[in-house]
């Protein structure tokens, strides 16, 4: 936790000044989470400060960007007010732990009031008329919600162009995708328009975007996170996660939203452990397995490089590599994609013109009125997974596909027991490649989907899997660290990855597009009196 | 695996998706390739090999049969394109 300019691990500020940060930048949606809660505890800064800071970044970058279906400025506004009342008591250290922090969450989260669209035509104009747990839990540790983030259509793809609404920018190159799903929730944080957000990771939907954004991303264990409210895609493979500058950011969210919740009979009845109380602990013994599985075919030489050396730093810091072999993950594409599918087309079922979204009125027959509403309401894409997935549940085909795929899924599973019995955490890459260029893999299902390839296997046993940033190709664009952990042990992910980032400063490292904004609101700072601007943040990627 | 375009047809009547005359023959093709990919799948031996369906073995999650109070219903057909009387609005099934 470096200040921005320095090598993080140099030397720790664990209590940043105002005036040093100003001096530094002058930009507070540099901040980390953790950061940013010491100087609200310490009112150093204001919530309403802050607010006004990422408010103010959405308005200089949103147009390069296009992170947000919904930008919800006068409820940040007014949240961040009621922030600054709380945070201005007897005891500012007793808040709420996001108190005034501002968040961004995808367009899938039913949020009370809000637009929620799951980034489908068929669900524009619709208002929940509730919160989604997290969103109830999130509200409730203080969070300041910023906006509706933007996603592939029901979160099916890997790029944000499936959105019905527009496509989302990668901040490091803007002519390439952000990654997705999550891809709006991911560019958000990456270009200072929020300083975490939430996502879901259905297949790798939280890492793929972290990874290729440069930020750290976490798909808990499924049933560690309720699904009470959430857009449903595929409900056997489904979680909500954070994402963040930093890994603490990451443990912060996890600890507000996880545990068991009795309106999603899915969660688990397990304790959440406090994660942040051995995210410091460091990876001393701590046996990393490399399943040669992961680096194959089709990986961009650059990328096995840098995750070869993220394993090397961890080994440098005490840790210790093991080889694993999970030969059925081969198999884990085919097996996804007749599951999630499969899955999908039943929870989509619902968006037939009946109780909300889009409906074809002009259709006076109810079944043509379903079909009409279908046809000009959904994308390609959910088209696809559809009909894909209701012929593999077809009379005649549910064997040899459907049941297939779930004693495959079986095989998957038994492979990471196998190898969790003599390692404690996995190693591999997130993304074969860096960010792609927008429309390269659009025509091409089949080349989107094998986007996913080293994190799908992890939604296909259930396993918690964490995306850090490693390193910057030969081209400046991010590459991520892949870390796997048990069932229900995301502590170990946060210590290895926080051990790994200490000791690393890649996480630092902002978006050119986020740093020219920030020197204009330097510039604007120190015209104010408020501070030297000189230094400013630390340029990426560094050679 | 080869999907002709009657299959999507077929398919897509199951499903309660509208398609056009486009949509039948790019699907049929795209769906063919992803399903050719996925043979793989047939070639394993999964004999005795039970299905995973959810998991984490966490099964028949009860609670008390206490009667909560629900949304409001003028809440919950607040988002209804049609709606009538307090109940939602659908168009004819029957011929009259």
């Amino acid at each position: 936790m470096g200040a921005p300019g320095q090598p993080a691990g140099h030397t720790r500020h664990m209590h940043v000044t105002r005036e040093h940060l100003v001096g530094i930048s002058g930009d507070l949606t540099a901040l980390t989470a953790p950061e940013a809660r010491d100087l609200l505890v310490r009112r150093q800064i204001s919530a309403t400060e802050l607010a006004h800071a990422v408010l103010g970044q959405i308005e200089r970058t949103e147009s390069q960007v296009r992170s947000f279906i919904t930008v919800t400025a006068d409820e940040a506004l007014a949240q961040a007010r009621a922030a600054d009342v709380a945070l201005g008591g007897s005891d500012p250290g007793a808040t709420p732990p996001l108190t005034g922090i501002p968040v961004a969450l995808k367009d899938l989260f039913c949020t009370t009031g809000v637009q929620t669209t799951a980034g489908s035509r068929i669900l524009e104009g619709f208002i929940p008329p509730y919160d989604a747990t997290v969103v109830a839990r999130l509200r409730a540790a203080g969070a300041v919600f910023v906006g509706k983030a933007n996603m592939d259509e029901f979160a099916m793809g890997s790029s944000t162009e499936n959105s019905g609404y527009h496509p989302t920018h990668n901040p490091w190159d803007v002519s390439r995708v952000p990654g997705g799903s999550s891809g709006g929730s991911a560019a958000a944080v990456s270009a200072g328009q929020a300083i975490l957000s939430l996502g879901t990771d259905t297949g790798g939907s939280i890492r793929q975007p972290a990874s290729l954004c440069s930020v750290t991303g976490l798909k808990p264990t499924y049933g560690r996170v309720s699904r009470y409210g959430v857009v449903a895609f595929a409900s056997s493979l489904d979680q909500v996660g954070p994402f963040s500058i930093g890994v603490e950011g990451s443990a912060m969210v996890l600890q507000a939203i996880a545990g068991a919740d009795p309106m999603d009979a899915t969660t688990a009845p397990f304790a959440v452990p406090d994660y942040r109380s051995t995210i410091r602990d460091g990876v001393k013994g701590l046996r990393i397995g490399v399943p040669a599985e992961y680096f194959t075919a089709g990986m961009e030489p650059d990328v096995e490089r840098l995750v070869r050396e993220a394993i090397q730093t961890l080994t440098s810091l005490g840790a210790t590599v093991h080889p694993v072999s999970l030969p059925y993950s081969e198999h884990g594409l085919a097996t996804y994609y007749i599951i999630a599918p499969a899955e999908a087309s039943s929870n989509l079922s619902r968006y037939n013109g009946i109780k909300y979204g889009l409906a074809a009125l002009d259709e006076v027959d109810m079944t043509r009125a379903m079909d009409a509403t279908r046809q000009r309401g959904f994308g390609n894409e959910p088209k696809r997974r559809i009909m894909l997935g209701t012929y593999a549940l077809s009379s005649g085909y549910y064997d040899a596909y459907y049941r297939k795929a779930q004693q495959v899924r079986t095989l998957i599973k038994a492979d990471f027991d196998n190898a969790f019995a003599s390692v404690d955490v996995i190693a591999s890459p997130v993304s074969p490649t860096v960010a792609f260029k927008m429309g390269a893999r659009t025509d091409d299902p089949l080349a989107m989907y094998l986007s996913d390839v080293c994190t799908i296997p992890v939604n296909v046993a259930g396993l918690p899997g964490i995306s850090v940033p490693c390193g910057f190709d030969h081209q400046g664009l991010p590459v991520g660290l892949q870390l796997i952990g048990k069932a229900f042990d995301e502590a170990t992910l946060f210590r290895a990855a926080f051990a790994y980032e200490e000791a690393t400063s890649f996480h630092r490292q902002r978006p050119p597009l986020a740093e020219q904004a920030d020197s204009e609101a330097s510039v604007n700072q120190a015209a104010m009196g408020a501070g030297n601007a000189a230094g400013g943040p630390q340029r990426a990627p560094h050679a | 695996m080869n999907l002709t375009p009657e299959d999507v047809d077929h398919v897509a009547t199951l499903a309660r998706l509208g398609i056009t005359a486009e949509d039948r023959s790019r699907f049929a093709e795209q769906l063919s390739d992803v399903l050719e990919h996925f043979r793989a799948l047939h070639a394993l031996d999964t004999t005795g090999i039970s299905p995973t369906a959810q998991v984490f073995n966490i099964h028949s999650v009860m609670r008390d049969d206490v009667a909560r109070p629900s949304l409001p219903r003028e809440q919950v057909l607040a988002n209804a394109p049609r709606q009538e009387d307090g109940f939602f609005r659908v168009q004819a099934v029957l011929e009259t």
